[in-house]
């Protein structure tokens, strides 16, 4: 009888933490719309969340990139159809892997870095201070860090695709005896305008999902160096999970029709 | 003497645990309350009630005889505009100069520009002794003591009615303590607020204080004027004011 109360509880807390986060969400989107916006904090932000988030992305994009061009190359090679490189890498990136590779990246930076940050703001009573000092927090923390995600994710991917497109083309012309021209042409060819926008609409879902779980995360955390660091592994862990249930959702939504 | 703000049979409970378990209190205008009581019997939980930040399961609360148990928003924004609080740790915003945190609630809650705000801030310190130098400095470059005199700095910035004070002299030495604790006095003095404070340390209790209320297991079980506390005929007070662990309070190693 025991497992049947103890899984009953289980799925309790589950719905109670779905409801938590569905109200934090709410409330969210809805302050955004409300004024005033802080344009100092979200310019600050957009530089936190999307500048320095350019080296990692890019270096991922650019290896990743390369992998997929020589594992196409070497697949394709079992059917002779090693010539389809440029254009499977195009595919691959544009629409799946850098969107989502970009997407995990930052979630282990900005996601962590945003759950410690307010996590320690909550635990140190800062967040309450904000309240008597008449000033919202779901407004002055939460509105800026999601906005600039959002905005700043669909350009990191934008650059990102040209980046997977270029290490796939490095390794293409320097190792594969591919000719470069022909090479980009195919690309060009190929890649069509839906390819590169759903990436960029995927992109900016999951900028929405980084900042919103890093923030929910750090606003629920309790007790003190230890909470911060709990809320900081759950940002991490559950943004990354609900970016890759997004992107097979929105995969299924974009592409099937 | 006018009310300014009273508590009716405030109740709320964390999960199983009771915290606040009908606290009835009426604080007067001008007036300096201090609420006494061990740890966890509820004072902060009590203080945050009325400022909001925890919602109560049930009772009532009023300011200016307006009730604003259940305000949110705006308008709990407004009734916030009256009030000044020192957190127990400071609470100072560590991505912020001094002069910024003093100026916060200026700048953000009320729209003030940056440079008059700066200006008052910079008065402020003034105020609780600390010179302009201080004001570029980061929160993290100041010593305890420092940092609680930022935060009653940024407390009174907007010139609020009333001024919560939680546990203004923990972890301070003794002599840093009655600093704060004279600064207490003379700001509440100088501009003529309403207090209420919260601590469990007697010598700050009775130097900052015109009336003392005990906070015994989620329950106001005595008040009256600081000078009545030694004979307050309450074993239960005398046990807390003597700090003797021998008593009617038994302390409760599991919270």
């Amino acid at each position: 009888m025991n497992i049947f109360a103890s899984v009953g509880r289980l799925f309790l807390l589950f719905l109670a933490e779905v409801g938590r986060l569905t109200r934090f969400t709410f409330s969210s989107i809805t302050s955004i719309v409300r004024p005033p916006i802080y344009w100092r904090l979200l310019v600050q932000q957009i530089m936190r969340i999307g500048w320095f988030s350019l080296p990692v992305v890019g270096l991922t994009a650019f290896f990743t990139g390369g992998a997929l061009a020589l594992q196409i190359f070497i697949g394709g090679n079992r059917y002779g159809a090693e010539a389809i490189v440029p254009q499977i890498v195009v595919l691959g990136i544009t629409r799946e892997l850098g969107p989502v590779i970009a997407g995990l990246m930052v979630a282990g930076r900005v996601a962590a870095a945003i759950a410690a940050e307010i996590g320690t703001m909550r635990v140190t009573e800062q967040i309450d201070a904000l309240t008597t000092l008449s000033t919202n927090p779901v407004k002055y923390l939460v509105v800026p860090r999601l906005i600039a995600a959002v905005i700043t994710m669909p350009i990191l991917v934008g650059i990102a695709d040209a980046i997977g497109v270029f290490g796939g083309y490095i390794v293409a012309t320097k190792s594969l005896n591919f000719n470069g021209a022909v090479y980009l042409k195919n690309t060009a060819d190929f890649v069509t305008s839906h390819d590169v926008m759903s990436g960029l609409v995927k992109a900016a879902v999951f900028g929405f999902i980084i900042a919103l779980m890093g923030c929910y995360s750090g606003f629920n955390s309790k007790g003190g160096a230890q909470g911060v660091g709990t809320a900081t592994t759950n940002a991490v862990v559950s943004s990354s999970i609900l970016i890759l249930a997004a992107n097979y959702l929105l995969t299924s939504i974009l592409f099937t029709s | 003497m006018d009310t300014k703000i009273e508590l009716q049979g405030v109740k709320k409970r964390f999960g199983q645990k009771v915290v606040l378990d009908g606290v009835d209190l009426k604080i007067g205008k001008g007036e300096s309350v201090v609420i006494i009581g061990g740890s966890g019997s509820g004072k902060s939980v009590t203080i945050k009630s009325v400022l909001g930040i925890v919602r109560p399961d049930a009772g009532k609360i009023y300011v200016d005889g307006k009730e604003t148990t259940h305000l949110h928003g705006r308008a709990r924004e407004d009734v916030l505009k009256k009030f000044g609080m020192l957190f127990q740790g400071a609470a100072l915003f560590d991505s912020l100069p001094v002069w910024e945190n003093v100026a916060f609630g200026l700048i953000q809650g009320r729209g003030m520009g940056r440079r008059k705000a700066k200006d008052i801030a910079i008065a402020k310190l003034a105020k609780v002794g600390l010179g302009s130098e201080v004001a570029n400095l980061s929160p993290s470059e100041l010593s305890g003591g420092m940092q609680k005199r930022v935060g009653l700095a940024r407390a009174i910035a907007a010139d609020p009615e009333i001024l919560f004070f939680d546990e203004p002299t923990t972890g301070l030495d003794p002599i840093m303590a009655d600093v704060i604790n004279d600064l207490i006095v003379s700001t509440v003095k100088d501009l003529g607020v309403t207090a209420v404070s919260i601590t469990h340390d007697m010598v700050s209790a009775r130097k900052i204080s015109d009336r003392i209320a005990m906070l015994y297991k989620g329950k106001i079980i005595w008040q009256g004027p600081t000078k009545d506390i030694d004979a307050s005929g309450n074993e239960y007070v005398d046990q807390f004011i003597h700090g003797r662990a021998d008593g009617p309070i038994k302390m409760e190693v599991r919270g």
